[in-house]
């Protein structure tokens, strides 16, 4: 397989990834403020900080407002990171390895593109968001199971499932940093929303459930982080994001120090006693663990993707 | 209301369907007839199926690049009414063109080396000196059975008398065959019912073909080679038929910098395995940007040493560098003389009459009748800077005029043809249309023509533009086992 057509891919599953995720988040948030009291609601702000874009963000909008953030979010085709431009950054990707993944893949990502373009100002009424953010994230994980049901499992495939699951673990670090960070302080008499924010966490990673299955505990903070965390057997906990990625990359060649990468990885959430982090550790811990999964990407594009000077040439 | 052919008038030109009395020729009888038996409503059913067919499988051309720097791919423009030639009539115009392209790479090839046939004043000196498309980093290479030109598609008209002529010769990029095989797809789709009165020759086996022609340019003959094909990217406005061809033929479609060349002078691409040899390169993209070690040092689409493989006979390009110089209009000019010259034959398939700008006494010729020729750069692909006399204004033509007194070795002229028309289904009526054709030629130990090849239309009514790129649409071409007329 070309190096440039897994880097494509990879880059692809990626993007969808980060387009479903982006969906939940504000969705999520959309009903955590219905349940809260207003005057100690975290409002839309803390969504602009998980992705990142609080400089692109304050540029072009006033006010953290709702009307402005779900704009941003979803719409907003300057911003790199809304929904409609992380699929179309996917499209672009999947154009250019239309020859590699079946057609009807390529069909179902080009309507989704187009669909939630579309319907737009649907998404941005309040009464119009729910269904609007469901049918982006039932495109994407039909995308992603089309691709699971008519691609070879090759190394093409286990480059997609490297991109997912890397975005995965990501994205879940950025959404437990985010949403615990403006979580309540333990003022007494607020204890009742504590539950509900961390509720909200879980609804976030649509965890909710699992975490019951597994758990059978009430929600709390320690076995919140520890599912999240460590969880091998939840599909967007870090640890199993980990696992993932390690079993797509073990078969792929060169791959020693990529392992080795994971390895470490590993280990850190393992040993970590991640469920009496105090708030303040947690950030550092998290930061950590972003700080590895670019190192981890860095060892993936080194290893298999075109030498940087390469892509560098093509986009001057 | 159903197809009246009584109304359908296509005055002054040969048209492929209905004869000059109003009736259908005989080899389109069965399609005259069955398409009268449709009414308005399901002439539209019909086209409206075959537009969702082509937004289905996502058929498209890519138009041009929007602000953000995203490529527009439109539904590629199809009208279901088929253009019919009959076999007896096709074999002539096959054996013509096979004819051509020998000339052809005999010339390029002498070209490269001896340069016999300016020596012996068949072909100017002064043409070759100034010829954009000739490469001197090509002379004395040797490439497989003497063959440059591996894939031609030549462009054939048909006048007001129904002689076929070519019009131009396409020797460097040639694209359009992935539209020809789509069409036949869609038009299956579309009415199933005709294929059993016809039994069209089948045009499906060009991938494989292809695939064969570029295999024999491998140097490791012993080994399946690997070929694969070079796009310039998704930008690129054949970039659907660069994926469509690899696909098609099982090869990698790779990017410039996907290829390098190592110290063995052997081309590699980058694979997740590591480097993995490549035998030979079906390129789409135009010699300058192939090497900007040989050639434009500024290309971010070529691979640095690719020229010096090829030279080494380490690696097949097919169509070979240097294989435009013969794709210069001037050079068309000539084509009757080089087949003589080569051949020693009468040529087949008869030029457009064209006059040579660049002697004085016809440019003077040529700039008083512009209201009357069709003038066209000598370099120039895709129906661009060129001037279409009749439909021109006073204004144009003092414009052009000026490029011409400039540069009149870059132009030629030739009468404005009356290009034929095929009925083409317009506000759920039938309008003649004009046409042409660009049938595809394989070259390599031995030749392969299309069955057919790509029928273009002007889908504005009088207009005698098919490029795509300037708003043409095409038709499915079908030879059929029918007699003459």
């Amino acid at each position: 397989m070309l190096s440039r057509v897994a880097e494509n891919i990879y880059w692809m599953a990626r993007y969808v990834e980060r387009a479903e995720n982006t969906a939940r988040v504000v969705m999520v948030n959309a009903n955590l403020l219905l349940d809260l009291p207003r005057g100690v609601a975290p409002g839309w702000e803390p969504l602009i900080w998980i992705t990142g874009s609080t400089e692109l963000f304050e540029a072009r909008y006033k006010s953290y407002g709702e009307r402005q953030v779900v704009k941003f979010l979803l719409g907003d085709e300057d911003s790199a990171c809304s929904i409609i431009s992380y699929l179309r950054q996917a499209r672009e990707n999947a154009r250019a390895i239309r020859d590699i993944i079946p057609r009807e893949s390529w069909e179902q990502l080009n309507a989704l593109v187009l669909g939630t373009r579309a319907s737009l100002q649907q998404g941005l009424t309040k009464g119009g968001r729910y269904a609007y953010l469901k049918s982006v994230i039932h495109g994407c994980q039909g995308l992603t199971g089309m691709l699971a049901g008519t691609m070879n499992h090759d190394q093409g495939y286990h480059f997609l499932r490297i991109g997912r699951n890397l975005e995965r673990a990501d994205m879940t670090t950025r959404i437990i940093d985010v949403r615990s960070a403006d979580l309540l302080p333990g003022e007494s008499e607020l204890r009742p929303f504590e539950t509900i924010q961390w509720v909200s966490v879980l609804k976030s990673l649509t965890a909710y459930q699992m975490y019951r299955r597994s758990r059978q505990l009430r929600v709390t903070r320690p076995d919140v982080l520890r599912f999240l965390f460590q969880s091998d057997e939840f599909p967007r906990a870090v640890y199993h994001c980990m696992e993932a990625v390690e079993a797509s990359i073990a078969p792929l060649p060169r791959s020693d120090s990529a392992l080795r990468l994971i390895g470490r990885i590993k280990r850190q959430l393992q040993e970590a006693d991640v469920g009496s982090l105090r708030q303040d550790d947690l950030h550092t811990y998290i930061d950590a663990l972003q700080l590895i999964f670019g190192d981890l990407h860095g060892e993936i594009a080194t290893t298999w993707f075109l030498p940087q000077a390469q892509v560098q040439a093509q986009s001057a | 209301m159903p197809i009246d052919w009584k109304q359908y008038r296509s005055e002054g030109f040969y048209d492929e369907i209905i004869g000059p009395r109003g009736g259908p020729r005989r080899s389109a009888r069965h399609l005259a007839r069955h398409l009268a038996q449709m009414d308005a409503a399901e002439l539209t059913a019909r086209q409206a199926a075959a537009d969702l067919a082509i937004t289905e499988m996502g058929i498209t051309f890519t138009v041009y690049c929007d602000e953000s720097g995203g490529a527009i791919d439109r539904a590629w423009p199809f009208d279901i009414i088929p253009r019919i030639i009959p076999e007896s009539e096709w074999r002539r115009v096959e054996e013509g063109l096979k004819q051509r392209v020998t000339a052809l790479n005999l010339f390029i090839d002498d070209l490269y080396h001896e340069q016999k046939v300016v020596r012996d004043g068949v072909f100017p000196e002064a043409v070759l000196k100034s010829s954009s498309n000739f490469r001197p980093q090509c002379v004395g290479v040797d490439p497989p059975y003497g063959v440059w030109a591996h894939i031609c598609g030549s462009d054939l008209v048909r006048d007001a008398d129904g002689t076929f002529y070519v019009l131009e010769d396409n020797l460097r990029v040639p694209s359009g065959v992935s539209y020809m095989l789509e069409n036949r797809l869609v038009t299956k789709r579309v009415f199933p019912e005709l294929f059993e009165d016809y039994a069209p020759l089948p045009v499906d086996d060009y991938p494989s073909q292809l695939f064969d022609t570029l295999a024999t340019l491998s140097p490791r003959p012993a080994d399946y080679p690997e070929v694969v094909v070079l796009t310039p990217g998704i930008y690129n406005s054949a970039y659907f038929e660069h994926a469509y061809l690899a696909q098609q033929m099982g090869c990698e479609l790779v990017e410039g910098r996907d290829l390098f060349v190592d110290d063995d002078d052997c081309v590699y691409m980058r694979t997740v395995d590591g480097p993995a040899r490549v035998d030979v390169i079906y390129r789409r993209v135009d010699d300058l940007f192939l090497d900007p070690e040989a050639f434009r040092p500024d290309s971010m689409l070529g691979v640095p040493g690719l020229l010096r493989a090829w030279k080494a006979g380490n690696v097949g390009l097919a169509n070979a560098p240097g294989a435009g110089v013969a794709d210069d209009k001037v050079v068309y000019s000539y084509v009757p003389e080089l087949i003589r010259y080569y051949l020693d034959q009468d040529p087949v398939i008869p030029n457009v009459p064209t006059l040579r700008c660049m002697e004085p006494e016809v440019l003077k010729h040529v700039l008083t009748n512009l209201d009357t020729l069709v003038v066209k750069p000598a370099n120039e692909s895709g129906g661009y800077g060129m001037i279409v006399g009749p439909a021109s204004t006073q204004k144009e033509r003092e414009a052009f005029a000026v490029q011409l007194r400039k540069d009149p070795r870059n132009y030629i002229a030739q009468p404005t043809l009356r290009l034929s028309t095929v009925p083409t289904v317009v506000d759920s009526q039938v309008e003649p249309r004009h046409v042409d054709l660009r049938p595809f030629i394989l070259s390599a130990d031995r030749q392969y023509v299309t069955t057919g090849g790509l029928t273009r239309v002007a889908l504005r009514r009088g207009s005698l533009v098919v490029n795509s790129s300037q708003g043409g649409g095409s038709k499915d071409t079908w030879i059929v086992p029918q007699g003459e007329e």
